[in-house]
């Protein structure tokens, strides 16, 4: 269920009470209801479900927890386990 | 299957022993046995499974005619020693006017190339209308005017026409029906029936531009996008591909086999030659070129780029000599810029078409029933 | 793009895929609840990277798999009658009723048509103020702060010709029926993390407890995948049972509060039936008494209509993970994605249909395949 992707604010305006505003995902631009992340500004990254931000992309949480993931990936190559044993290779 | 279907049918090659039966050709007699299901659905006309089955089921049997069960883009057949390629393709595409196109150009561009694609010199083409009652004279202006410039750039003369009006009402404003003849030189063997496992699987450039185009037109799924349909006559690009695979070295007939993947994608293209010639394929994820803007439409939509359509882009299988000279001339041809190897062609699991994920793993590229729909889950 | 991209990393993929079979002593089995996930982990073949040890079982997470098949015959009768429009998701239209599709229904002369979202069905409704635009509003929690949104836009607007047929199902409600089963295998769950984007973790808190059961919350991309099942592996290695957050870029523990606002004041608890898994008390929505001006249940007096499955269709076991696909006599045979038996080979995301599609056993394939199929 629940397909939902990442995109970036481009603007974002009140409409009949409602934000809303232009999300690109990838090159392409779709309008998006933005009402339901007032936290969010131009340039923030969120997660848009059949047309409607859901949540904020949490950028900081978003690289500390991916910084870990990338050194796993990086440790692995050399054929290190992340533990400090040499793996096989 | 069995021998009987052989003798009616001539040139199809090794059989495959795990084809599903095929109504027996001798046994046949009014009514026609009809396909599963009772009426036509949109599908039938999306070039996936269902309108292989309308195929198989009910038009092979009918016709039964040896070039027609070869099911190239066109037909390939002799007169007097010489030998014509002659195809016939409908369009129905909705919006008439796209970033790109109409439905004009690209009936010119979609039977060029399905001329093309058999190794001719597209020279000739009719062009049929039906028209809704009420259809703006403008409208209809515009899309002639649009075939004149696209048939003038392709090098081909429209020669003959007939046109019909329906009653408002019946159609979706504008139908064309375009057939075309060329010629193929002698020495060019070009069918989906002659990949061979360790050929190279090449795409000439990047997929899903045409179907993406259209697609952000359409009620309910609009988006801005700056993408174009790719809607292109790709004739001389294949010649340029043939002159490469008949350089002085390499083995006769080494281009095996050229398609334009237009309705049902990549993945229908490619399962049809696979099922055709009787070997599996494996292609390469990352080696496909995809642009951005389509990537980010379908990742939205919930689509399979591969499944999208194409409307100036070809796939090739070409011999292993043959195919870093083929790729070269491809990239040094306007419309082949981005061209890639995507794949080989294995031996392993005749008629399936896999892919090697990004991850290293492997997955099926299954051909769908129909069209691909948007999703929300 | 990104963090879409980074999370499909496969250097990063095989690192976790490394470390849990480093870690894991003994067999586990996993169930992810999302249909979204079951997609994603068919489609990049995870199961290959993974240890023989870790056994995932698909859960009832596709809203399409488990709408019930009176609604979708509800649907097929809205869609036929000249006045409606029916406007519905994509994913829905292919999944058999009890007679037909909406697919098909659309084929004999139904105003069907296809949105991405329920922001372009209202605007059908606006634009065509003739015709009774009704909306097949199917979706898990996720989904359903964007229909809410719809019907008091429809409702402030006085739009009169819009209306919802709603078949709303919650997560936990469900999760608790399967885990309470005395079939039940499952040792570890992937929660799915859009829906607690929006709900947050505490019913997932309260199963976590009730059944002393590790439940990590999961994104949907390959690392995100397997990062969760890391996760869970670590917690059932050490005995621990809690709730974690794997996708903690999108999912806070209280989850998005306007969005479950906008919920509360249109919709309202109710039993709701399952496909293939039959009446599950208080695990669905539907619409508040205040808004049956936009409920299609009490504007178009639909009949009650009740259908038995096909025999042979398993889905309710391939849906609570007591069987998988494969296991299923008709899987590939009598039952595929161009003539489905259940909703779980329709679907995209149904668990028969995603097998079938990317990961089928490969000596099932020719059998079933044309020798060479039409041009479109």
């Amino acid at each position: 269920m629940c397909l939902a992707i990442p995109g970036k604010i481009l603007d974002s305006m009140q409409e009949n009470g409602v934000r809303s505003g232009r999300v690109q995902f990838g090159g392409i631009v779709r309008n998006v209801c933005l009402d339901w992340v007032p936290e969010a500004r131009v340039g923030d990254y969120v997660l848009v479900h059949v047309g409607f931000a859901i949540s904020t992309v949490d950028a900081e949480e978003a690289g500390r927890t991916y910084e870990v993931l990338e050194q796993m990936g990086a440790l692995a190559e050399e054929g290190l386990s992340p533990e400090g044993s040499t793996e096989p290779s | 299957m069995n021998a009987r279907k052989q003798e009616c049918v001539q040139e199809v090659p090794r059989e495959q022993e795990d084809a599903p039966a095929v109504p027996s050709l001798d046994a046949l007699s009014c009514p026609l046995p009809l396909p599963a299901g009772k009426t036509i659905l949109l599908g039938h006309g999306s070039g996936g499974r269902l309108s292989g089955d309308l195929v198989r089921q009910l038009f092979l049997p009918a016709f039964r005619s040896p070039a027609l069960a070869r099911l190239d883009d066109q037909a390939i057949v002799r007169i007097n020693g010489v030998r014509l390629a002659f195809t016939t393709d409908s369009f129905v595409v909705k919006p008439l006017f796209f970033p790109g196109g109409s439905i004009g150009s690209l009936a010119v561009h979609g039977t060029v190339n399905d001329l093309a694609m058999g190794g001719a010199q597209p020279l000739f083409l009719s062009v049929a209308f039906i028209l809704e009652e009420g259809l703006p004279m403008e409208t209809l202006a515009r899309v002639i005017e649009s075939m004149r410039r696209a048939a003038e750039e392709a090098g081909v003369e429209i020669v003959t026409g007939d046109t019909k009006v329906v009653e408002k009402g019946s159609g979706d404003g504008l139908f064309i029906n375009t057939t075309g003849i060329g010629l193929v030189p002698e020495g060019v063997e070009l069918s989906a029936h002659r990949a061979r496992p360790g050929d190279f699987i090449l795409a000439s450039g990047t997929l899903g531009d045409h179907g993406i185009a259209i697609l952000a037109l359409r009620e309910g799924l609009v988006f801005e996008s700056s993408i174009e349909s790719d809607s292109a006559a790709l004739h001389t690009l294949v010649s340029a591909m043939l002159l490469a695979a008949q350089a002085p070295g390499l083995p006769a007939h080494s281009l095996r086999c050229l398609r334009d993947p237009t309705r049902g994608g990549l993945s229908s293209a490619l399962n049809e030659i696979a099922a055709s010639s009787g070997v599996g394929m494996e292609l390469e994820e990352a080696s496909i070129p995809i642009r951005e803007e389509v990537r980010g439409a379908c990742e939205l939509l919930g689509l399979d780029p591969l499944y999208v359509a194409n409307e100036g882009k070809l796939i090739a299988i070409a011999a292993p000599e043959a195919a870093q000279p083929v790729l070269a001339a491809m990239r040094a041809h306007p419309l082949g810029r981005n061209a890639q190897i995507i794949g080989r062609v294995t031996d392993a699991q005749p008629g399936l078409v896999t892919l090697r994920t990004t991850l290293g793993t492997s997955r099926i590229v299954d051909m769908l029933a129909g069209d691909q729909l948007p999703r929300i889950c | 793009m990104k963090y879409l991209d980074e999370y499909r990393d496969a250097r990063i993929a095989r690192a976790l895929a490394a470390k849990i079979a480093r870690f894991v002593t003994r067999p586990w089995v996993l169930m992810e609840i999302c249909g979204g996930q079951t997609h994603t982990l068919m489609r990049y073949g995870i199961a290959s990277l993974l240890p023989p040890e870790i056994e995932l079982v698909h859960g009832p997470g596709c809203p399409v798999c488990v709408t019930p098949l009176e609604m979708v015959d509800k649907a097929i009768a809205l869609a036929s009658r000249p006045d409606v429009t029916l406007v519905s998701y994509g994913d829905m239209l292919r999944v058999p009723g009890s007679a037909t599709d909406l697919w098909h229904a659309k084929a004999a002369g139904g105003d069907v048509r296809v949105v991405y979202s329920p922001l372009d069905a209202l605007e059908i409704a606006r634009r065509e103020p003739a015709r009774q635009v009704v909306f097949f509003a199917i979706g898990f929690e996720t989904t359903a702060p964007p229909h809410a949104m719809a019907v008091c836009q429809a409702h402030r607007e006085g739009l009169a010709n819009f209306a919802l047929l709603v078949s709303h199902v919650l997560v936990p409600p469900a999760m608790r029926a399967l885990l309470l089963s005395p079939r039940n295998r499952v040792q570890g769950l992937i929660a799915p993390g859009h829906v607690c984007t929006v709900t947050g973790v505490q019913d997932y808190e309260a199963l976590c407890r009730e059944f002393h059961m590790p439940i990590v919350v999961g994104g949907f991309e390959p690392v995100d995948l397997l990062e969760a099942i890391e996760l869970l592996v670590t917690q059932l290695e050490h005995g621990r049972a809690a709730v974690e957050i794997q996708y903690s870029r999108s999912v806070r523990e209280t989850g998005n509060l306007s969005a479950q606002t906008v919920v509360r004041d249109v919709f309202e608890i109710c039993d709701r039936k399952w496909r293939g898994i039959g009446s599950i008390p208080q695990s669905g929505l539907r619409l508040r008494e205040k808004y049956a001006a936009h409920d299609a249940e009490c504007l178009f007096g639909l009949e009650e209509i009740s259908a038995p499955e096909p025999p042979e269709c398993i889905a309710a076991e391939v849906l609570q993970g007591w069987k998988k696909p494969p296991d299923c006599s008709a899987f590939g045979l009598g039952c595929t994605p161009d003539n489905p038996m259940g909703a779980p080979m329709v679907s995209s995301e149904g668990a028969c249909a995603a097998y079938y599609r990317y990961q089928r056993p490969r000596s099932l394939n020719s059998a079933l395949r044309s020798v060479a199929a039409g041009k479109g």
